[in-house]
């Protein structure tokens, strides 16, 4: 699973570079979310602009990687394709994360 | 023409396995495309497909790689439907899930993990039926096959 973490100021945007969180990557998306956030800023941002299609197991894979960040860190989401988009709006999981329209957006409010 | 309604069909055999659903899904988009469903149609039939196929890996086959899948396409005006068959063991009470929206409105730890693939294939699908007979598991999943604008 290819993520790629780089540090803005406060916040560590972890970029996804691949077109699918699925079920054949879930279990690696979590470890690798693990090793990326374990250490570095409290406040997270989750690039998905390259993502284009997730599953139940995707979406449950990047709740789990929230859950093992613990209650001092957050998890937000940015640049959600719509397919990706639909998908955590008819699990209502888009009422759990802060999703941004894009990167930048994400930046910002963490600086503010 | 015992089904009128559907002006194309046809069948794609896979296996049990996340690797192997998931190069069926990208062929079976492809010939969703070559016969002009359009791109929201294709998006929900991609869905609704890869949790009854993730179902099926997991469930009926418990994780043991390798057992036969088969899936009937029929395109028809306003509906598509897709009949899943396995031979792996059978729904628990040959009762489908009703796929209930999960609580989301609790602490972080208990945040739901699973549990999402009903309530999306309840949410995509107008009708859903399943049968069991000696050969194995037949799921019908009916959507809405939304025209070119």
């Amino acid at each position: 699973m290819d993520l790629q973490s780089t540090t803005h100021g406060t916040t560590n945007i972890v970029s996804v570079n691949a077109e699918r969180i699925d079920a054949s990557v879930a279990i690696q998306f979590k470890d690798a979310m693990r090793a990326l956030t374990e250490e570095g800023p409290d406040h997270v941002v989750l690039d998905l602009g390259l993502v284009k299609f997730i599953d139940s197991s995707g979406l449950g894979a990047i709740v789990a990687a929230m859950k093992q960040m613990g209650k001092d860190r957050t998890l937000d989401l940015a640049a959600l394709t719509p397919d990706v988009d639909k998908v955590f709006r008819l699990t209502r999981m888009d009422s759990v994360f802060a999703i941004h329209g894009d990167v930048d957006g994400a930046k910002t409010r963490a600086a503010g | 023409m015992t089904h009128a309604r559907f002006s194309h069909q046809f069948t794609m055999s896979s296996l049990a396995s996340n690797e192997e659903v998931r190069i069926l899904l990208r062929r079976l988009r492809e010939r969703l495309q070559e016969f002009g469903v359009t791109e929201p149609t294709c998006a929900s039939a991609e869905t609704v497909l890869a949790e009854a196929l993730n179902n099926i890996t997991e469930h009926a086959y418990a994780d043991q790689q390798g057992g036969p899948i088969e899936v009937n396409t029929e395109i028809g005006m306003g509906k598509i439907r897709f009949t899943l068959c396995d031979r792996g063991m059978p729904i628990p009470g040959a009762r489908l899930p009703r796929g209930k929206p999960q609580d989301t409105q609790v602490p972080l730890d208990e945040l739901p993990e699973g549990g999402f693939g009903w309530l999306l294939i309840r949410d995509l699908t107008s009708s859903v039926t399943y049968d069991r007979d000696e050969d194995g598991n037949r799921l019908t999943l009916t959507l809405p096959n939304v025209s070119a604008a």
